[in-house]
């Protein structure tokens, strides 16, 4: 059977699968909640559920190790966004005493077919984002704060996220070992 | 009937594949979150109506993407084929593997290997059958969505009986 129409690229499907899947959610979501603070809590606990899980795909696929400073961490968040969506985000902004940096995209595929309608102006739309980062993180003893300074949807010309470390989570020692 | 398989598991090192396992991740919170959401009714049955209309207006947005420098489709049973073959294997990594008609507008697709039941217990095995519906309502929906933007309006469920395998069942409404 053959036919004339181009083929599809199943990357390209893939991608877009997931970009609107997303919208369906976040749309689902502001239906549900009727508020849009609701909402963005909603995805970035959705993110959190992602990242925990996510960070073993990352780690299996990259065999790194752990991160010997948080400009480390940075650079494999970086790759992480180029592995998993494609993207490599830049680091800039880093804070003096190097706990905080951004992450700076300027294209974004969660974004991609969206517009926001005005009631909701406070929605943070890729939210999900800080929950994934957030949990991600977690899962290799490190606790971070993340948030979204500026975003294209909200006609920034680029879309920032922020990320801040807060502290090393200890190793538990199990009961009984000293 | 000779079908060209796409493989795109073919290089599973090139970039932009793992966005493979994030539609997974996501899909599976999806279902959480609709789970949370829902009570069940009285005969046990989970409400899964939020998880297929999600599915639906995916399914709907994004055939009207795949389709648009696609030639036009002969009849119902052109559009069905095209779901099996290069739809299914764009999405779900492998085609439908057995797909039965009546010709009055009942059809059947089998996936012997659903990719979102794949990785799910040990295949052959009963044990999370009884959840597996949760797993297959955002794909109805996305048939349905999907076939409603090609102009058919139909009714699509699922139904397991080992896992991995599943079988989708379109039912087309005649207007």
């Amino acid at each position: 059977m053959s036919r004339t129409g181009t083929k599809l690229d199943a990357k390209k499907v893939n991608s877009e699968l997931f970009t609107l899947t997303y919208g369906a959610l976040v749309a689902q979501l502001i239906k549900d909640y009727e508020n849009v603070e609701d909402a963005n809590k909603q995805l970035e606990r959705m993110g959190y559920n992602i990242g925990i899980r996510l960070i073993e795909d990352f780690l299996a696929r990259t065999g790194s190790g752990r991160c010997y400073d948080f400009r480390d961490t940075a650079e494999k968040i970086q790759s992480g966004f180029k592995i998993f969506l494609g993207i490599t985000p830049s680091i800039t902004n880093w804070s003096p005493a190097g706990d905080e940096f951004s992450l700076c995209f300027e294209t974004n595929p969660l974004t991609e077919f969206v517009e926001l309608p005005d009631n909701c102006s406070n929605l943070k739309y890729c939210n999900i984002l800080t929950g994934v980062l957030r949990g991600a993180c977690e899962m290799v003893q490190m606790e971070i704060a993340c948030w979204f300074v500026q975003d294209q949807l909200k006609n920034d010309n680029i879309t920032e996220l922020r990320v801040k470390f807060v502290k090393r989570l200890e190793d538990a020692i199990p009961a009984g070992e000293d | 009937m000779k079908q060209q398989i796409i493989d795109s598991k073919v290089n599973p090192n090139a970039t932009g594949e793992a966005d493979d396992c994030l539609f997974e991740y996501l899909h599976a919170e999806l279902v959480n979150y609709v789970l949370s959401k829902s009570s069940n009714t009285a005969e046990g049955e989970e409400e899964l109506s939020r998880l297929e209309w999600m599915g639906f207006s995916v399914g709907y947005r994004i055939i009207e993407r795949l389709t648009r420098e696609w030639s036009r489709f002969k009849d119902e049973l052109d559009m069905i084929k095209f779901i099996c073959t290069d739809f299914w294997s764009s999405l779900y990594h492998k085609q439908i593997d057995n797909l039965r008609t009546n010709h009055h507008g009942v059809y059947v697709l089998q996936d012997n290997a659903f990719r979102l039941l794949d990785k799910v217990g040990t295949s052959n095995s009963k044990q999370y059958l009884k959840e597996s519906p949760r797993l297959l309502a955002f794909t109805c929906g996305l048939l349905r969505g999907s076939l409603a933007n090609l102009g058919i309006i139909s009714t699509v469920t699922a139904e397991t009986t080992t896992l991995p395998s599943c079988k989708f069942h379109v039912q087309v409404q005649k207007i």
